[in-house]
């Protein structure tokens, strides 16, 4: 009975691991082939154009609204914990490394990935369920050209952009928060802050938005493309979408912060 | 392959995990003809016009569509193939996000590259065909279930396929709106000459609109012929169906 409920669990969690490698391969297989088909025609600029304001434009109020209280809270916290010991007038310094190398990109792109990963799920998760993607493919258009391809292209050029944006507006937010409360001079907290920068760290606000452009781009699509059992479907695919980008996010930051510190 | 036959499908076989769903399926379909495959829900028959349009692949078996066999084509060199076939989805699988002008006018703007006027006026030609004239601007979501089908047939029909395929066309529809979609399948039929294969589990339907009937059950094409010979048939199955719900 024990060796039966043992082999039983062990069937099971076989079954688990060989469809997660093969959803992993698959994945792997989407990105490659929606890059790939970047190169082939027809471009559909138009659509990628409309991506871009869809992803990039519209996700601006709320990217700017996180980072500009995250760099308000950040100066605050760190200003009163670094006057204990005297270092308050350094906010600067902390709050643009602390923004350029981890909170920018990684809260850009969670934020990224929970109101456009989701979105990309959803409507590639409704347009299989319906068969509108049958309905392409019968009238000779590659969806994974159409529907991925131009999502990836776009994400790519806009996340590092919103994430550029997000970085200049916690700054400012910081900026607010060292002058009005701090009372710490604004042209000290300029040169604190650009004392403070290095190349890495523009490395990192560059590296990072790129890798988290890929993962929110592929995972979003790949849900969708596999969403089945009708609206159910959907939702979960929605759902599974945000959850793996965000785990993955926190992941490849981990992976990247180590590289490049390996390397400098 | 005979003569006359625009599509042979010869010992096709599917499965999806452990349902057996196709189990050397054999059916030759003639020019200018109009098949109606009918059968139990679930017995295959939209799978086989998926397998058809290159959408999902055989697990064996041969599909030839004008002397061209298809299954070991990319999915590149399925697209001409795939220009001369229109299919009508039993969801209608109109892109929600266009109007029903740029729904119709779809492959032609994407494969054809026709000007923006000559598509403009096949899509009025076309709306106009199916009673639907002056819809242009209207999204699928403002549409009833029987205006949905009729503007996906205007789709299917838009770049005149040599091939036209209707998978449960008047599935969900009252009775008047599922007599003008069967009176529409017929005129498709005889203006333009196409090859029609109907799958549908009703039989109203599939009466109304057959040059001939096939009947599939378990996989396979149990009976085929005319209206006429299919209902002298001697199988049970066939019997039992035809003699619809009682």
């Amino acid at each position: 009975m024990n060796k039966n409920f043992f082999n039983e669990k062990l069937r099971v969690v076989g079954q688990q691991f060989s469809q997660f490698m093969i959803n992993l391969h698959d994945m792997f297989e989407l990105f490659g082939r929606s890059f790939a088909l970047l190169f082939n025609r027809p471009a559909y600029f138009r659509d990628t154009l409309a991506q871009m304001h869809s992803i990039g434009v519209r996700s601006l109020p709320i990217v700017v609204l996180v980072c500009t209280f995250t760099g308000m809270v950040l100066a605050l916290q760190a200003g009163y914990a670094m006057a204990i010991y005297g270092a308050k007038m350094y906010v600067g310094s902390l709050v643009s490394i602390s923004l350029l190398r981890e909170l920018g990109p990684v809260l850009t792109a969670v934020v990224v990935a929970g109101r456009v990963g989701a979105g990309i799920a959803a409507e590639i998760g409704s347009m299989q369920v319906t068969e509108q993607i049958d309905a392409m493919r019968a009238l000779g258009t590659n969806p994974v050209k159409k529907l991925s391809s131009t999502r990836l292209v776009a994400i790519l050029i806009m996340l590092p952009i919103l994430t550029f944006i997000g970085n200049g507006v916690g700054i400012l937010g910081a900026l607010l928060i060292a002058v009005g409360n701090l009372n710490i001079a604004g042209s000290f907290f300029w040169t604190t802050v650009f004392n403070a920068i290095t190349f890495e760290d523009l490395l990192n606000s560059l590296l990072k938005p790129i890798a988290f452009a890929m993962i929110i781009s592929t995972i979003g699509c790949f849900m969708g493309f596999h969403a089945s059992g009708g609206t159910k479907g959907v939702g979960e695919a929605t759902t599974r979408s945000v959850v793996v980008s965000i785990v993955l996010i926190f992941l490849v930051d981990f992976l990247i912060t180590n590289f490049i510190l390996t390397i400098s | 392959m005979a003569e006359h036959d625009k599509i042979l499908l010869r010992e096709v076989y599917k499965e999806f995990g452990s349902t057996k769903v196709l189990q050397g399926l054999n059916l030759a379909i003639r020019a200018g003809e109009t098949l109606v495959v009918m059968g139990r829900s679930g017995c295959g028959k939209s799978v086989m016009l998926k397998i058809l349009l290159g959408l999902i692949l055989p697990d064996s078996g041969e599909i030839v569509i004008d002397d061209q066999e298809i299954t070991q084509l990319s999915e590149k060199d399925l697209v001409p193939i795939r220009q001369k076939i229109g299919m009508l989805f039993q969801g209608s699988a109109l892109f929600d996000s266009l109007t029903v002008g740029e729904n119709v006018g779809y492959a032609l703007k994407e494969h054809f590259k026709m000007p923006t006027e000559e598509i403009q006026q096949v899509v009025k030609k076309n709306l106009s065909f199916v009673d639907l004239a002056g819809a242009e601007d209207l999204m699928p979501a403002a549409l009833s279930g029987g205006m949905k089908k009729r503007v996906a047939l205007a789709r299917a029909m838009a770049y005149q396929p040599e091939i036209l395929l209707y998978d449960e066309p008047t599935t969900g529809l009252d009775p008047i709106t599922a007599t003008t979609i069967n009176a529409l399948i017929r005129k498709t039929q005889q203006e333009l000459g196409v090859t029609s294969i109907v799958v549908t589990h009703e039989l109203d339907s599939g009466f109304s609109v057959a040059d001939r009937i096939a009947v599939i059950n378990d996989g396979v094409i149990i009976e085929i012929g005319s209206l006429h010979e299919v209902q002298k048939s001697k199988n049970n199955f066939v019997k039992l169906f035809l003699a619809g719900p009682k």
